[in-house]
């Protein structure tokens, strides 16, 4: 119930990015200036935790995503349902973390 | 004994006899499978490798979409994401959105919105010009 209550939340969230996202990447035809002033922005601090909260949605988006196809299409699915829900919290995590030291010690390091 | 009939309220459409929402259904999966993959190697090459969100620039993109395969990447990417992403926000006004006219207008406006983002992405990877940018080293541009 909260996985799919979440999926939601997390698919509107990257729905709303990605329709900015090719809008700034537009950009590119308009000039690199313009295209380069707007990347600025993604590496202000506070939009680039912003952004850390982004890939959080699309990690957990993704691996809950596969535990849905895994429940729809694998005959031992529904039965492991919850398993496959801890797998994907820990699945999400550890390549969050990781990419979260990374990304901060970048946008907070200028 | 009188036994009573739970009484099912009628689908909101019964219009269409069609399989479009058996084809949605498997598209989403068909598609969020591929996009796993797509979505999280861009995030990986974009924001991790290199100097990450420091390093995305013009000269950054020029330098990818002066190759075919990350055309291709980002092309394939676009539009399955916008498609699964439409199709995903088809279905949240479906459920949320109890009006005739409601559900009208949000998802007039959703195709709309989508219509644009496909289209304009797909002319700029295609008509994207790496050498407008005079201090390019690309060899295309020499």
């Amino acid at each position: 119930m909260w996985s799919w209550v979440a999926h939601r939340v997390t698919g509107v969230l990257i729905f709303f990015f990605l329709f900015a996202h090719v809008l700034d990447t537009a950009l590119v035809r308009v000039s690199p200036e313009a295209y380069n002033d707007v990347m600025g922005t993604y590496k202000n601090p506070l939009v680039g935790l912003l952004e850390a909260g982004l890939v959080a949605a699309v990690l957990f988006h993704a691996f809950n995503g596969l535990r849905v196809v895994l429940i729809d299409f694998w005959s031992q699915g529904p039965r492991y349902q919850r398993q496959l829900s801890y797998g994907v919290i820990a699945v999400s995590f550890l390549l969050f973390v990781p990419f979260v030291i990374r990304h901060l010690t970048i946008v907070f390091g200028h | 004994m009188a036994t009573s009939t739970p009484v099912i309220q009628a689908p909101r459409n019964l219009a269409s006899k069609s399989n479009f929402e058996l084809y949605s259904w498997l598209f989403m999966r068909l598609s969020g499978v591929l996009l796993v993959f797509l979505v999280l190697a861009h995030l990986f090459v974009n924001l991790m490798l290199g100097d990450g969100i420091d390093g995305v620039d013009f000269a950054f993109v020029a330098g990818k979409w002066s190759s075919p395969f990350w055309q291709t990447w980002d092309l394939l990417m676009l539009w399955l994401a916008q498609l699964h992403g439409t199709n995903g926000l088809r279905t949240i006004i479906n459920d949320y959105a109890e009006r005739d006219g409601t559900r009208f207008w949000l998802k007039s406006l959703l195709y709309l919105a989508s219509i644009v983002v496909i289209v304009l992405g797909t002319l700029v990877i295609f008509t994207f010009d790496p050498c407008i940018d005079p201090d390019s080293t690309l060899s295309v541009c020499q």
